[in-house]
């Protein structure tokens, strides 16, 4: 099942749910003629889109609303905070083509903050699933659950098995007591690819795919910290305020001391290209992760001094 | 409309205005801008609305959306008047044990939607009245914006959407007091010919004397809920209506006065001598 499949199934299954869009249709373009007037498209409008969601929200509907990650949640962010934020209404924002996944559009288009953006917002709800496999799995407890949320919409195809999904539980993908890799979104695929060959070189890693980033699985972290000698977070986003930012307020709010380093986007917007391009220019593909990473353990002068 | 209803209206609008003031003790109020829709917001909750406070649950029901919304001393007062809210209640203006601040808040029962962000509850409305719309209602949606928040490109943008989903159960009433923050609306981003951009953005266009009911009445039975086209009235208003003093001051937009400047004041509005204002309005924009 797609993600235009299950936003048929759902809507026609229950007509609370509303689809919006600013024109954003690559996902949905076959929902108009299903769904008639429960399809609106408000144009090139992320303003008023997220306005009427809320009004449609305050009418009882939950509103999926899309349009460009970078668009939607920097656009409208202030449509976005004070009318479903301070409403704490039901919409479920859809950003597309966030982070890597905007490829050659250029820094206009590039989302790599919004992560930033959506946790500032009290209550927020992020949801970053890490292909369609896991998206079509966890969305229809999140188009469920009674509060604003932020899915960071990623089509890539599944490398492997998703488990159930509970809200605020991350999953837990590889087992492994060497590092922890964290990652969220379409980087948990190249996350994946690197834990694979980490294991090849005998470097056992356990990787997380977050799934929620608000809410936070605070269990599966604490397992992680005390189980494990390094934490890495991976994730196509800047560096301050996404992942990384979350882990740090976490090991300092909790009073802990680990070993944590993070792979992200320093300050700088990414070169645009195609994606394969973009991650091998910016050194995020799986094979170029799993060298970065043991790089890192060797540089450490940690357990792994003997690989050297 | 009657001569006897007529007098009622002006009866209400004058004891809301007296609220209005009251509400500038302690740490002030908006009351340039409160004043001048006090008839717009009477006319509308006694006549037009058709609300009773235990009806806000009514899908079918009638909505009021305040988006410009400093004047929410106006909207309180009238709610008092209405019997939705304690008069002392206002007492309340700004304390910590209660909700009642200089915008208003979703939590007082009456309060649409939470404003005081200008620019929002256009497209806020424009969700209700779609909703209303697919489930086959025929209740009305009104929107008040005021005339400095047509500065604001949603405001816009909101007008293009409600224009091509034809909207015409949306009512969007414009206080247009002529004044924005601190500076007159023509001398600083000037909106006339407003009625001509409201036609070219697809509305229905009526322009009136926002302070008379009679006016104000033949507006809203003429309009029309089956022209595919959102209606815009256009009311022409007097910032401070009712006070001398204040009415037409650029510089009396955000006002806190004395307990003797109220007093005098509400004498003003009973048709007195023109109040001494020593009080420094606050510029707080």
């Amino acid at each position: 099942m797609n993600y235009e499949e299950l936003l048929t199934q759902i809507t026609l299954s229950d007509d609370k749910f509303i689809i919006l869009t600013a024109e954003n249709r690559a996902a949905i373009r076959n929902l108009p003629k299903i769904l008639g007037n429960r399809f609106i498209d408000t144009g090139i409008t992320e303003q008023t889109m997220v306005g009427i969601s809320a009004g449609l929200a305050l009418r009882g509907r939950i509103p999926i609303t899309h349009a460009l990650a970078s668009f939607l949640t920097m656009r409208a962010f202030e449509f976005i905070r004070t009318d479903i934020g301070i409403g704490q209404l039901p919409v479920k924002l859809v950003g597309s083509f966030a982070g890597f996944l905007s490829e050659a559009n250029g820094p206009t288009h590039q989302a790599i903050e919004d992560i930033s953006l959506m946790r500032g917002i009290p209550k927020m709800k992020i949801f970053c699933p890490s292909d369609e496999n896991d998206m079509i799995e966890c969305l229809p407890k999140i188009f469920d659950y009674n509060k604003p949320v932020y899915i960071r919409y990623n089509n890539l195809p599944a490398l492997f098995e998703h488990k159930p999904f509970e809200l605020g539980q991350a999953e837990l993908v590889t087992e492994g007591n060497d590092l922890t890799i964290l990652s969220y979104g379409m980087m948990v695929r190249e996350a994946f690819i690197a834990s694979e060959l980490l294991s090849e070189r005998g470097i056992n890693a356990r990787l997380i795919n977050l799934r929620t980033l608000k809410p936070f699985d605070d269990e599966i972290i604490f397992k992680a910290i005390f189980e494990t000698p390094v934490l890495i977070t991976i994730e196509d986003h800047l560096k301050k305020g996404g992942l990384y930012s979350i882990l740090c307020e976490f090991i300092a709010k909790n009073k802990l001391s680990t070993d944590l380093e993070g792979i992200a986007l320093k300050n700088r917007w990414f070169k645009p290209a195609l994606l394969k391009d973009v991650l091998a220019n910016e050194g995020f593909t799986g094979l170029q992760l799993a060298d970065r990473i043991e790089h890192y353990l060797i540089n450490k002068g940690s357990i792994y001094n003997e690989r050297s | 409309m009657k001569k006897e209803e007529i007098t009622s209206l002006h009866r209400t609008a004058q004891n809301v205005r007296e609220e209005i003031i009251k509400l500038t003790a302690g740490g002030g109020c908006f009351i340039g801008a409160s004043l001048s829709c006090v008839e717009l917001i009477v006319y509308l909750y006694k006549v037009f609305l058709n609300l009773e406070i235990q009806q806000l649950n009514n899908p079918e029901r009638n909505y009021l959306f305040l988006s410009k919304g400093h004047d929410v001393p106006s909207l309180y007062s009238m709610f008092t008047e209405l019997g939705w809210f304690e008069k002392s209640r206002l007492l309340n203006h700004l304390k910590t044990n209660d909700h009642i601040y200089w915008h208003p808040n979703r939590k007082i029962p009456g309060v649409e939607f939470h404003s005081g962000s200008l620019g929002h509850l256009l497209s806020v409305a424009m969700g209700v009245a779609i909703d209303c719309k697919i489930k086959g209602f025929t209740n009305k949606i009104i929107v008040i914006l005021g005339d400095g928040e047509l500065n604001e490109g949603s405001i816009w943008e909101g007008l293009l959407v409600a224009s091509a989903y034809k909207l015409d159960n949306l009512i969007i009433v414009v206080d247009r007091n002529k004044f924005q923050a601190n500076e007159r609306t023509e001398e600083l981003i000037p909106l006339e010919p407003l009625a001509d951009k409201f036609k070219a953005f697809g509305c229905n266009v009526q322009r009136i004397d926002g302070h008379s009911f009679v006016e104000i009445n033949n507006a809203f039975n003429s309009l029309d809920f089956n022209s595919h086209k959102p209606s815009a009235i256009i009311a022409d208003t007097i910032r401070g209506k009712g006070l001398p003093s204040i009415e037409e001051r650029a510089d009396r937009w955000f006002c806190k006065f004395t307990h003797e400047e109220i007093e005098d004041l509400l004498v003003e509005l009973k048709g007195g001598d023109k109040t001494q204002l020593s009080s420094e309005t606050i510029i707080a924009r």
